[in-house]
């Protein structure tokens, strides 16, 4: 079984948590995650324009690459946490052009080497799955599609074909960290996902509070938050990886003890 | 933007596939979000192509709204004086598409008209536009105004305080301007606030993408549009000339005006075609010349050539033309630099400058700055062509709006 796969087989839904690599003391902040009791980590690759993101994710794009974080250093990061937790399933998250700079094949290795488990790129769509996916796929790293409202049941054959990991449920159709879905949406989506699908169905986008996990945990495999994250790091710099671990510790007894209720 | 026939099979135009590659460039790299809606674009686009109706409101509006068909001028003094530093029977005839007599003064306008007319056509009921100088801003609030829709353009917070007077054209044409102060301020910004915005309101706005650039359909559909400009320049060529031009020149950021002068005469392999990107303060400098000094990658929905550093990471582009400084261009012309249909050079922001200057003084014609890159170019190639040759340029806008800009390079206080 993949690290990913035994995150979603434990008794309680998966807590993800995404936070910005480079931005704030990310080494620090990834364990703090992992103490807090998250069960998958996104590493968010940071890029120039990121087009699919509200502020918070921006600015901590623009923090980590003023700061002058790498490639090289995002894969240093990742390495390090695969040392200190072997079993945390690792994700890299970003947008297509910093994956395919020296080729897909190149950072589907490197990926590997670095002991990363999954990739979500956001602007590579099924229909594009060359670009990126057979790369991913040679070296055994699941590519994680993307669900939207906007993906009728008519696409949703098209963007599970070739799908492993997961499936990240994208609640909202608009950017990251602003509006949060109406929670009978989640339910109908997750369900029509499930209906499609044996992975694992994730739901992120806009969910910040324990009782907004709990909510979204009582029908997903996984709850994914991210701009709450990224904020308090933006907000505690140094200092984050005690707020984080607080903030995470909320989320996670929130979302284990929403435990799915069986019909 | 006619139906295709059916292209033979070594045709330079049967491009973009079926799913919008320009050989390996193109394509369609957005957010799942925006996929459906993109699929269902090209769907909308391919039944307004067939459609004769929607072809006779787009030749109508052309005509009467826009000014079509644009005069294609012989320009008989700039002629006259390149040939003066030129060898004896050596500089070739110049002529120019004017393109920048079009209503608003720029080829902008020729896309707007189609674009806004296929998003009638899809009951979209909300125009989105960017903008860098604020021409295709202008063209685009104009659009919305002719047809009472409401829009908002996205424009960088450098480029509003670069650009006044457009700010104020698109305010005066009823358009909400929408100050970007993410990433560096500058078009590419303000794309990406497009796209952000477009993806929060699928339901019912249309994103009126300002060139050849972006998710398939657009790269085609705007190629379409504006290939008014190859198709009319070839007519009255052969009945001026009774021959076709030598050589092509044209200008590119994203490239709409040279794709759209171009397309019509791929096919004719005695024309020769050079676009012209903006080097800037020099190649080794800052510059907004994507296809010299990128390399190819994936931006705003394309794969193409992009000013980008060793991780990917998106480098700002410089020109002191607006209009040319973005650092992606195109996927049709990354893809036909690689086959060598089309040779692509550059100029300076000097050259552009004092190109301006003598086309102001031979022809008595003010350019924008973008098509001054062109006629620079022109002046460097014009001598070494001989004098029964014949080079035609695209004028594509007038230079009204950058008075200003060029009054300060000179240090002249207005």
């Amino acid at each position: 079984m993949t690290r990913l796969a035994g995150a979603f087989e434990k008794s309680h839904p998966a807590l993800v948590a995404f936070v910005t690599a480079g931005d704030g003391p990310t080494r620090a902040i990834l364990d703090a995650l992992v103490a807090g009791g998250a069960d998958v980590i996104e590493l968010g690759m940071p890029f120039t324009d990121p087009m699919a993101d509200g502020p918070a994710i921006q600015a901590a794009n623009l923090r980590s690459l003023g700061a002058g974080t790498t490639t090289a250093d995002i894969l240093l990061i990742a390495k390090g946490f695969r040392g200190r937790h072997p079993d945390v399933p690792l994700v890299l998250m970003g947008y297509a052009n910093p994956m395919l700079r020296r080729g897909a094949d190149w950072f589907a290795h490197a990926a590997a080497d670095a002991g990363v488990d999954g990739v979500i790129c956001v602007d590579v769509p099924p229909e594009e799955d060359d670009a990126l996916g057979p790369a991913l796929r040679a070296a055994r790293i699941d590519l994680i599609r993307l669900a939207t409202p906007t993906t009728d049941v008519a696409r949703l054959p098209t963007v599970l074909d070739g799908a492993s990991g997961f499936i990240y449920y994208v609640s909202v159709a608009g950017i990251t960290g602003l509006q949060q879905a109406q929670q009978a949406s989640i339910d109908d989506a997750v369900a029509r996902l499930k209906a499609a699908t044996t992975l694992p169905v994730a739901v992120g986008f806009g969910i910040r509070t324990p009782d907004q996990a709990a909510a979204v945990a009582r029908v997903a495999d996984g709850v994914v938050v991210g701009s709450a994250i990224v904020e308090l790091v933006g907000q505690h710099g140094a200092d984050a990886p005690a707020a984080v671990t607080a903030y995470i510790k909320s989320l996670a007894d929130a979302v284990a003890s929403a435990r799915k209720v069986t019909a | 933007m006619t139906a295709p026939p059916s292209f033979p099979p070594n045709s330079f135009k049967a491009q973009p596939d079926d799913r919008g590659h320009f050989g390996d460039y193109g394509g369609r790299y957005v957010a799942e979000t925006l996929m459906p809606l993109v699929l269902d674009l090209d769907r909308a686009y391919r039944a307004a192509k067939a459609d004769p109706a929607f072809q006779a409101q787009f030749d109508d509006l052309l005509e009467h709204y826009v000014g079509r068909p644009s005069p294609l001028y012989y320009a008989e003094r700039l002629t006259e004086s390149l040939r003066q530093s030129a060898p004896k029977t050596m500089g070739a005839q110049i002529w120019f598409k004017r393109d920048e007599l079009n209503h608003t003064g720029a080829h902008k306008i020729n896309n707007c008209i189609g674009q806004i007319l296929l998003a009638m056509r899809m009951g979209k009921t909300r125009i989105i536009a960017e903008t860098g100088a604020g021409q295709h801003g202008v063209a685009t609030a104009t659009v919305c105004a002719r047809f009472g829709l409401p829009c908002v353009i996205y424009m960088g917070a450098r480029d509003i305080e670069r650009q006044a007077p457009n700010v104020f054209r698109m305010k005066l044409l009823g358009a909400e301007v929408r100050q970007v102060t993410s990433g560096a301020h500058t078009l590419k910004d303000a794309m990406n606030e497009g796209m952000r915005d477009w993806v929060a309101n699928v339901h019912d706005t249309f994103y009126i993408i300002g060139t050849a650039a972006g998710p398939h359909p657009y790269p085609e559909m705007v190629r379409d549009f504006q290939s008014v400009i190859g198709t009319e320049a070839r007519a009255q060529m052969l009945a001026r000339t009774g021959r076709l031009p030598d050589l092509l020149v044209a200008a590119i950021g994203g490239g709409s005006n040279a794709i759209g002068l171009f397309h019509p005469f791929l096919d004719d392999p005695d024309v020769a075609m050079l676009g012209v990107e903006a080097a800037g303060h020099g190649l080794d400098k800052e510059h907004a010349a994507s296809l010299a000094g990128g390399f190819p990658g994936v931006l705003h929905g394309n794969k193409t050539y992009l000013l980008q550093d060793d991780d990917g990471q998106i480098t700002e582009a410089h020109s002191i033309s607006a209009g040319l400084d973005y650092p992606g261009i195109g996927p049709e012309h990354a893809w036909l630099k690689d086959i060598g249909r089309v040779e692509y050079d550059s100029a300076t922001d000097t050259e552009a400058l004092d190109a301006f200057q003598l086309l102001c003084r031979t022809e008595g014609i003010i350019p924008a700055l973008e098509p001054s890159h062109a006629i620079a170019a022109v002046t460097r190639r014009a001598r070494d062509m001989r004098e029964d040759q014949i080079i035609l340029a695209n004028l594509c806008g007038r230079g009204d709006k950058d008075i200003f800009t060029v009054a300060e390079a000179l240090g002249v206080e207005i």
